[in-house]
Formats: structure tokens, sequence, C-alpha cells
């Protein structure tokens, strides 16, 4: 775990979830699991957010929201896959409408695995996130220099 | 275990006739649903009353065009249109008509008779032991 | 002068823990129409019994929805079971009643803390999500899972809770009670959440029973529907009342819903007095023939599960109505006339679950 100088916000988007990972992610953020002590805080707004959390695998409709959304976010970003749903489709990759995991629209950086995914894992899969997204802060940096 | 339940078999003409007397008599509509048969759908309205549960059930042909009951029961139109995205079955005169925009689908009308794959019943003997999960008792059809 | 606008609302937006989308259509600030687009979350899990066997589907219906993970198992099994007339050892059934009135405690705190952060009372967000997490260490410790428990299964349970920690969850409940009556209090008495929900949202005991409301919705217009009341699981053992209002506003929305958590948790203490020894679950050979629609009463109100199958292992149709979609005209209706700022506390007392709704 690095040491963070920015407190990055998270932009959660529920692409196809069954609602279980969602329930995770708002209760990692809340008083026992507290993600809010790293200085990471839940935003609505795509505008001011660092990293995209998605739940869910994506269909024909929210794959458009999902890379609206991803679009709208300010450079750099990073994309965190949470649960089996937006890993891989779990039980759902067979249905109908169901594209696959989130990976088939976006770069996804973490892959958090749990269905529903535990808010510990939800909590390290984020400050994973903010090491990548510190990483890439960098980089970018750098390229702006150049 | 509990006595079967109350399904009356209607005819599609006399439908909105039986709606409108179920609703004077203090029904609720519960639910419209639908089930893909090898050659056609089947329809079901369920009603409620003081827990009383009884439907009324008829079979519409591809492309048959079945009379919406919104009229009487305002709250009908979402049940009639998500029968006709995903059914593809034709309901005419929808209070709030969506004309097929209430779902967005990956492939049109996914439960329509051409993309559903029913299984066929299984011959003679129903009580097959229970064998490694790739037996399935009678064939798959498609 | 009054001007139309098209307001979009979603399909991500910072109260919606779920995406749905409506255009409402304002004069000034107030809303003249408001028209429901959905579809973002459809997976179409209807269809997948072509693919899961019926035995296998119970894990596919526990994913349904997370909040009410529970109850789609056990309509799902309770309708499989009704074909196939297996008669479900006692035991089951009220291990089944526990864990379904645990998850309407913990379905009703969640939509509590939610709604309080729909009104800007984020404090009182962070308070009932904390409350929320002893009810989740229960499942924990009872079913190995947090969320989707996974614990139903055709024919019974898949995991009995032996006495003692029955007992020891009566007491954690009932020392979860005194919390939760300081945050009902808040809920109940406060001036500023009066002041937002009071009046806001109105809908009459007649315009709710036409337009098909069920669960809390309809409980707070008058209406006393309540799936429980069939005795379905162990509810026939218990004494189940149903929590009534009559104010059929946002204010008596959110009584209901306090109300229930209590009765919930009063429930579960009345089926550990008299849940009976004896198995949990029965073999279940052969496959069902026949269908029928089971009715249970879910956090949102009512849900049907519709089976149907011919014999083969594979079914031939299941459909799932849920409480929300059945909501969704009263949500139409109630919003119209209402104030844009009004608009998120309204949606939220209604306490859509749109994965369920579009499955
Ligand atoms: S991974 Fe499981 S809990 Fe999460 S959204 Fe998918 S089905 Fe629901």
């Amino acid at each position: 775990m690095g040491w963070f100088r920015r407190s990055p916000w998270v932009l959660h988007y529920n692409a196809t979830s069954c609602n279980g990972c969602d329930i995770e992610l708002i209760a990692s953020l809340t008083p026992l699991y507290d993600l809010e002590r790293f200085g990471i805080m839940n935003t609505g707004n795509p505008k001011h957010a660092d990293i995209l959390a998605v739940t869910g695998s994506v269909n024909e409709k929210s794959r458009q929201v999902v890379q609206t959304l991803y679009d709208q976010m300010p450079n750099p970003k990073v994309v965190v896959a949470v649960g089996i749903c937006a890993t891989s489709g779990c039980v759902f990759q067979d249905c109908y409408n169901v594209l696959g995991g989130v990976d088939k629209v976006l770069p996804v950086d973490v892959y958090i695995p749990g269905c529903a995914a535990r808010p510990e894992a939800i909590i390290d899969g984020v400050l994973k996130a903010c090491d990548i997204l510190e990483e890439k802060y960098a980089q970018w940096k750098k390229m702006r220099r150049q | 275990m509990s006595k079967p339940q109350e399904i009356v078999p209607v005819e599609k003409s006399d439908l909105v006739g039986i709606v409108a007397e179920l609703f004077a008599e203090g029904y609720r509509l519960v639910q419209i649903g639908c089930t893909t048969l090898p050659e056609a759908y089947e329809l079901t309205y369920s009603f409620d009353r003081e827990y009383r549960f009884r439907n009324l059930r008829f079979a519409v042909t591809k492309g048959e065009e079945v009379p919406s009951i919104s009229v009487i029961y305002p709250n009908a139109f979402l049940y009639e249109n998500e029968i006709h995205d995903l059914f593809g079955v034709v309901i005419t005169h929808i209070a709030v008509d969506y004309r097929g925009t209430l779902y967005r689908t990956a492939v049109g009308t996914p439960f329509s008779i051409d993309n559903v794959k029913l299984t066929e019943a299984p011959k003679q003997k129903a009580a097959v032991p229970e064998e490694k999960p790739s037996a399935v008792p009678g064939e798959q059809t498609g | 002068m009054a001007h139309r606008n098209i307001i979009p609302f979603g399909p991500q937006h910072p109260v919606l823990p779920e995406p749905i989308h409506f255009d409402l259509v304002t004069e000034d600030e107030r809303i003249i129409d408001a028209i429901p687009s959905i579809s973002y979350v459809h997976r179409g899990l209807e269809r997948l019994i072509e693919k899961r066997d019926f035995l296998d589907f119970v894990h596919v219906a526990d994913r349904i929805c997370g909040l009410c993970s529970f109850m789609h198992s056990l309509g799902y099994c309770q309708a499989v079971e009704e074909i196939m007339g297996i008669e479900v050892p006692e035991r089951a059934l009220y291990l089944r009643s526990i864990w379904a009135e645990l998850s309407r405690v913990h379905s009703h705190l969640f939509w509590l803390g939610v709604a309080a952060d729909a009104f800007g009372f984020e404090s009182l967000f962070m308070q009932a999500l904390r409350l929320r997490e002893p009810v989740l260490d229960i499942f924990e410790e009872t079913t190995g899972a947090r969320v989707i428990l996974g614990v139903c299964k055709i024919g019974g349970v898949r995991r009995d809770i032996d006495d003692d920690s029955l007992k020891g969850i009566v007491i954690r409940l009932a020392n979860l009670k005194a919390a939760l009556e300081e945050l009902g209090n808040v809920f109940i008495n406060d001036y500023s959440v009066r002041h937002r929900l009071s009046g806001v949202g109105f809908i009459s005991r007649d315009d709710a029973y036409a337009l098909g409301c069920v669960g809390p919705m309809a409980r707070a217009s008058g209406l006393e529907i309540d799936m429980r009341k069939l005795g379905y699981a162990a509810y026939k053992y218990l004494d189940v009342e149903p929590a009534v209002e009559t104010a059929g506003d946002c204010y008596a929305r959110c009584l209901v819903r306090v109300r229930e958590i209590f009765h919930s948790i009063d429930l579960v203490r009345q089926a550990a007095g008299k849940i009976p020894p004896g198995p949990i679950d029965v073999k279940v050979t052969g496959a069902p023939d026949g269908e029928y629609y089971s009715r249970v009463e879910q956090p949102r109100g009512e849900v049907i599960h519709y089976v149907k199958g011919n014999g083969a292992k594979f079914l031939q149709r299941f459909r799932v109505r849920v409480p929300t979609f059945s909501n969704i005209p009263a949500m139409i209706k109630v919003l119209k006339g209402a104030e844009v700022a009004d608009v998120p506390n309204i949606i939220l007392t209604l306490d859509p679950c749109i994965s369920c709704t579009e499955r």
C-alpha cells in the first residue's frame, strides 16, 4: 500500500448487478469497514471521480452508460470491477442480454472476486486501485512535461 | 399439498368483459404473465381480493391481436408493454404504449416462439433416479 | 409563464443506488408527467431455465436481487415444492421464516439509511448502516454469507441453526432493538425528517388499490395487504400483524417500515421459541410436472414466482413479478404534481429495487 498524496473519489455504477455487490460497496463505506478513513469518498458525479467501480456485467443498454461515465471522468482514471458479475458474468453469463464482464467495454485495472464481493475484498481492491492511480498519475505527469 | 390454484380458461373475446366484472367486484390486478408454448403463447391474468387468487387464461397464436385491459386497470400498461417487448404478442390500445422501447434487448423479443427452446416432456417414466448431471431425461429440442 | 421542460432523471444519479431513468416533464418546478424507462439492468435470467436444471436454478433465483436474495429462493423453492408435493419438514419452515424476517430487518435498515441520505441526513445514514451490520453478522454465522445467502434449497434448507445459537440470536436482536429504538425515534420525531416527508408523495387508499400497490406502499395508504397472512413457511404458526398506516405520504411509508423492523425482530423471537427439532430437508426425486404461482411477502411487497414444468429436469417457464414492478404505476401517479426537489425522496420512499424489476 503506497502513500497517498491524493484522496481518490469513487464513482459507483450498477451495470446489471443484482444489488448484492452494491450494498457491499456501500457497506464498505460505512462505519464498520470505513473506506473513508483512507480519504476515499463516494461521489455521484463522474467529473469528480478518479475511480470507477462497476458492479454487475454489462448489457446492451448499460454499455453506453458505462462508456459515457468513463469518458466523462478526468484523466488519470482507474476502473475497478466489483464482484464476479463484473469480472466474468457470474451465473448470468449465458443470459441472452448479458455481454459479459466489464472488460468487454472498458479497460479494467482491478478485479475484485466474490459473489457478493466482501467489504474486506472491496477495500483491498480499492486500495490497489489507489496504487495504480498513483502510478498512472506519475506517468501522466511525465508525459505532460515532455 | 394445498389445493390447486384457481385458473379459469376464458375466451379471448370475453376477456375485457370478465375483467371489467372483476374490477367491479373489487379485485386488484396482480400480474399478467405470458408463457411460450410450442406453437402459441399462453396469457394469464391474475387477480386478488382479500387473498383470494384468481387467474384467467387463454392462448393466442403468433401475430394474433390481444385487446388491452389498461382502460380498466391502468397499471396493466407495464405488463402489457413487457409482454409485447419480450414475447412479441401484439396488444392493441395500451394506455401508454412504449412501442417496443420498454425493454431494449440484444435480441428482439427474446421469449418468442422462435427464440425459446422448450424441453420435451420425458417419455413414460416420470421419476428418473438421480444420475450424473449431464444425463437429462427426455431430449432437448433444437 | 409556465415553461415546459423535460428533465432526465437517472440512470446514474447520486441518490439512486440503482439505475432507473425517468423523463420528468415539468412546468416550472412542478412535474406534470413522468415517463419511466427501464431495462438498464435487464439480464434475461428467466430464460436461464433452458440451461440450468430446476435444482441448480435455486442459485440463479438467489441472485435475482441482493437485498431480498433469500426471499427469491424461498419463493422459487416453494413453487417447485408445491408442484411436486414435497412436504418440507417443520424445522426447515421455521428456519426459512427466521431468515426471511432477518432479511426484512436488514433490507429495511438499508432502506432507512439510503432514504436518510436522500434527504441529506448523512449521520443517520451512517448510523442505520452501522446497526445493520449485526444482522449481517448473524447471516454470516448461520449461513456463511453476508448477502447472497444460498441457504434455501428445494425440499428444505441447507444449514441448521442449533438451539444455543438461536438463543444467542434472540438476545442479540433484543440488544439491537434498544439501539434501533433510538434510531427509529429520530425518523419518527425529528423535525427536519418530518418536514421533508410529511404530506409529500401522497397516494390515497383507492388509488393505491386500483394501481396495484403492494407492500409497505400499500400498507402506508391503509390497505392491509400482507402475503405473510397466507401462512406460507412457518407464518401460519406465528402472530403476523401487518403494520398499517393511513396517511399515505412518504412519512407514513417511513413509519410502516420502522414498525416492521420491530415486528420482524419479534417474529424471529416467536419462531425461535417455537421451533421444533427434526430434520431440515427431504430428498427430492423426480422433476416438477405442473404449474404454481407462489406468493411471498418481500420487504418491498408481494412477489410472485411462477414455475411451470412438464416433468423434465428443465423447466418450461419461470417468471417473477416483483413488488417494484407493481409499484411503478403508483410511483408515476405520485410523481405527477410533485416538486422537482422532492423527486429523490418520493422515489426512495417507494424503495425501488430495480434489479429485480428487470431481472
Ligand atoms: S457478483 Fe453476485 S452479488 Fe455481485 S452482482 Fe453478481 S450476482 Fe450479485
